[in-house]
């Protein structure tokens, strides 16, 4: 059974106060590809923000750029222009190791293809980012058993990604994305690959247990069912926002 | 993070298999080619290696190699002896003579000739004997027509045939009785090696005006070899060389002078080419179908250098595992063919081991330096795509 009604009691963390509401903020962000004839402009002057505590949809049109507003806010991507400040820290004054360990502690990933390592059992794979970060492993996977347990896969910690389904995989990797307890979650497309029930729980586990009030939900997507969950809807075309919707239904 | 790079590396079990087998290959190619070729070269100076007494040898000044005799002066022994720092020195009889099977053999070779090294020792002190015999006794060699022959020979001579003394060949029209059976190094030739008394040797031997092959001396206590090689060179113009001396000239002249070296050298780059091959490919190809895991990994934080550490953990274990197979390979074949007479002697050095691991090491950091390269220019953000 899939944990939804309540927060579980392992994955009541301490919430550490924000030191403002804004969780991130890009000003005039512009990302260009290539040079001369082949020069490509995927984000032209971006102004947006996300605030702690909610859940924001990015979504729009394949090529408007969501994928690459999300990799230059959690500190894939440099930008070309603008300023990126992400949970108070900016990170386009950052360098490529500050910007590393800044998402090695700061940021947890939801992939649309999971990106989970076949070799690893799901308990491993959960696992991965405490390891990256330093912890010892059986601590790390010891933890990582208590977030599977919270997202409703108790009964698969040892089993490999090859043997479990689509949404089973998904809880994984949101499992992944949360053991650190990052305060920034992204999540590109994590319902593109799931039917409409495995995507429906995928949502509410990002909702239930990924929204906290220190923390920042960016969500990429372009599947309209999941668009309910959402505090906050930034439509974006062409490289540029479109238009921020609040959604008080939340 | 390093179970996490061997769990990836074993997870994957057939490219895992496929790079162990690239560098288990290349490994046991090279080791047994390499050990192969230096038993051959160790071979090539048989006569310096069984004759265990005497450190300096004289020659002929154009003596290039062990097996190129040419043949000294009577009185060259007493100038030898003549020089300061000569502890004593020796008559050696070295000469390819054929002999003649006078009993026959199994195979019913009765008068057939095979070609042998006959080796004649000094006649009072048997300076040179074999050490190690089978049958036999070196004393033996003071009874009339009596010659020891060495074990392979033997059973060249006399094939299937139980060691058995008493066998009789003719050699020069002379008869030669076996009277002992010795173990010692085999030549470059694979020829049956004859020891008999030097004035035997020489009626054994095709006549020639000069007979003598070598001198062997020993040096008083307190002389190096080297320095009495250069007093003995300066006094009596002959050519004067330490027992290393010359078995690296030996070797050396084989070197330069036979197409064995390039032979195993084709073999072993042959080796070396399909070891970077396989390995190096196949490790590529598995770094190119974890791209996206090493992109997540960069994504949650993972720094280059830890990916590069992860990578070479991966090669160094796949390394370790193809050289102790490839190795153990090689020594497996060194064991189970000890007794075989054709490859008697033949081994592995421990340098040839250490040469094989260097050789992997540079195949398994080529393997991966590719992926390595790929892996650093990778952008974290591939994982969105």
């Amino acid at each position: 059974m899939v944990a939804t009604a309540t927060i579980p009691e392992t994955l009541q963390f301490a919430v550490r106060s924000p030191q403002s509401g804004v969780a991130v903020e890009c000003r005039g962000v512009t990302k260009q590809f290539g040079t001369g004839d082949t020069k490509v402009m995927a984000l032209r002057g971006v102004d947006m923000t996300a605030a702690y505590g909610e859940m924001t949809l990015l979504v729009g049109p394949s090529g408007c750029g969501k994928t690459t507003l999300i990799s230059v806010i959690c500190g894939l991507l440099d930008a070309t222009e603008g300023t990126v400040v992400v949970l108070d820290e900016e990170l386009t004054a950052m360098g490529g190791r500050g910007k590393t360990a800044f998402r090695r502690t700061n940021v947890g990933f939801v992939f649309q293809q999971y990106n989970l390592l076949p070799a690893l059992t799901a308990a491993e794979n959960a696992a991965v980012p405490l390891i990256v970060a330093g912890w010892p492993r059986v601590k790390a996977v010891n933890r990582a058993n208590e977030v599977l347990d919270a997202v409703g896969l108790a009964d698969k910690l040892r089993t490999y990604p090859d043997q479990l389904s689509g949404g089973q995989q998904q809880r994984v990797a949101i499992a992944r994305a949360l053991v650190h307890e990052p305060r920034l979650l992204v999540c590109d497309e994590p319902t593109a690959a799931l039917d409409a029930r495995s995507g429906q729980t995928v949502m509410e586990l990002l909702k239930d247990i990924g929204r906290r009030p220190d923390r920042a939900v960016i969500i990429v997507t372009h599947d309209n069912r999941v668009f309910r969950f959402g505090d906050r809807i930034v439509t974006m075309s062409d490289g540029r926002i479109e238009s921020v919707e609040e959604n008080n239904a939340t | 993070m390093i179970w996490i790079a061997l769990k990836m590396l074993t997870g994957d079990r057939a490219k895992y298999l496929g790079i162990i087998f690239g560098v288990g290959f290349a490994s046991l190619l090279i080791s047994h080619q390499v050990s192969i070729f230096v038993s051959i070269m160790g071979r090539t100076t048989h006569l310096v290696k069984n004759i265990q007494e005497g450190e300096v040898w004289v020659m002929d000044p154009n003596v290039r190699q062990v097996d190129e005799v040419i043949g000294l002066a009577d009185d060259d022994l007493h100038r030898v002896r003549g020089v300061e720092g000569v502890a004593w020195a020796v008559k050696l009889y070295r000469g390819n003579v054929r002999a003649r099977l006078a009993e026959g053999n199994d195979d019913g070779a009765r008068g057939d000739f095979r070609g042998v090294i006959l080796l004649g020792l000094d006649d009072s002190t048997l300076v040179g004997a074999p050490r190690k015999m089978l049958l036999g006794s070196v004393e033996d060699l003071n009874r009339p027509d009596a010659v020891i022959i060495d074990e392979a020979g033997y059973h060249y001579l006399f094939p299937g045939q139980p060691h058995r003394l008493g066998q009789v060949v003719e050699m020069t029209d002379k008869r030669a009785e076996i009277v002992g059976i010795c173990e010692v190094g085999q030549p470059f030739q694979s020829q049956p090696i004859f020891y008999t008394k030097y004035a035997r040797a020489l009626e054994y031997s095709p006549p020639e005006r000069r007979l003598l092959s070598y001198i062997v001396v020993e040096p008083e206590p307190g002389v190096s070899p080297k320095e009495l090689c250069d007093r003995i060179t300066y006094e009596t113009g002959l050519q004067a060389r330490t027992r290393e001396e010359f078995k690296w000239m030996t070797i050396d002249f084989y070197l330069k002078n036979t197409g064995i070296p390039f032979n195993f050298g084709i073999t072993v780059t042959i080796g070396f080419i399909v070891g970077v091959a396989i390995a190096g490919q196949t490790f590529y190809l598995f770094t190119i179908e974890n791209l996206k895991q090493f992109g997540a990994l960069k994504a949650m934080g993972t720094s280059n250098r830890r990916i590069v550490g992860m990578i070479l953990v991966q090669a160094i274990l796949v390394g370790l595992i193809g050289y102790g197979l490839g190795v153990g390979g090689t020594a497996l074949f060194f064991e189970l063919t000890q007794t075989s007479i054709p490859l008697k002697g033949f081994h592995m050095v421990w340098q040839v081991m250490g040469g094989t691991a260097v050789v992997v090491g540079f195949i398994v950091v080529l393997a991966s330096l590719l992926s390595i390269r790929k892996v650093l220019v990778l952008e974290p953000a591939v994982v969105f795509r």
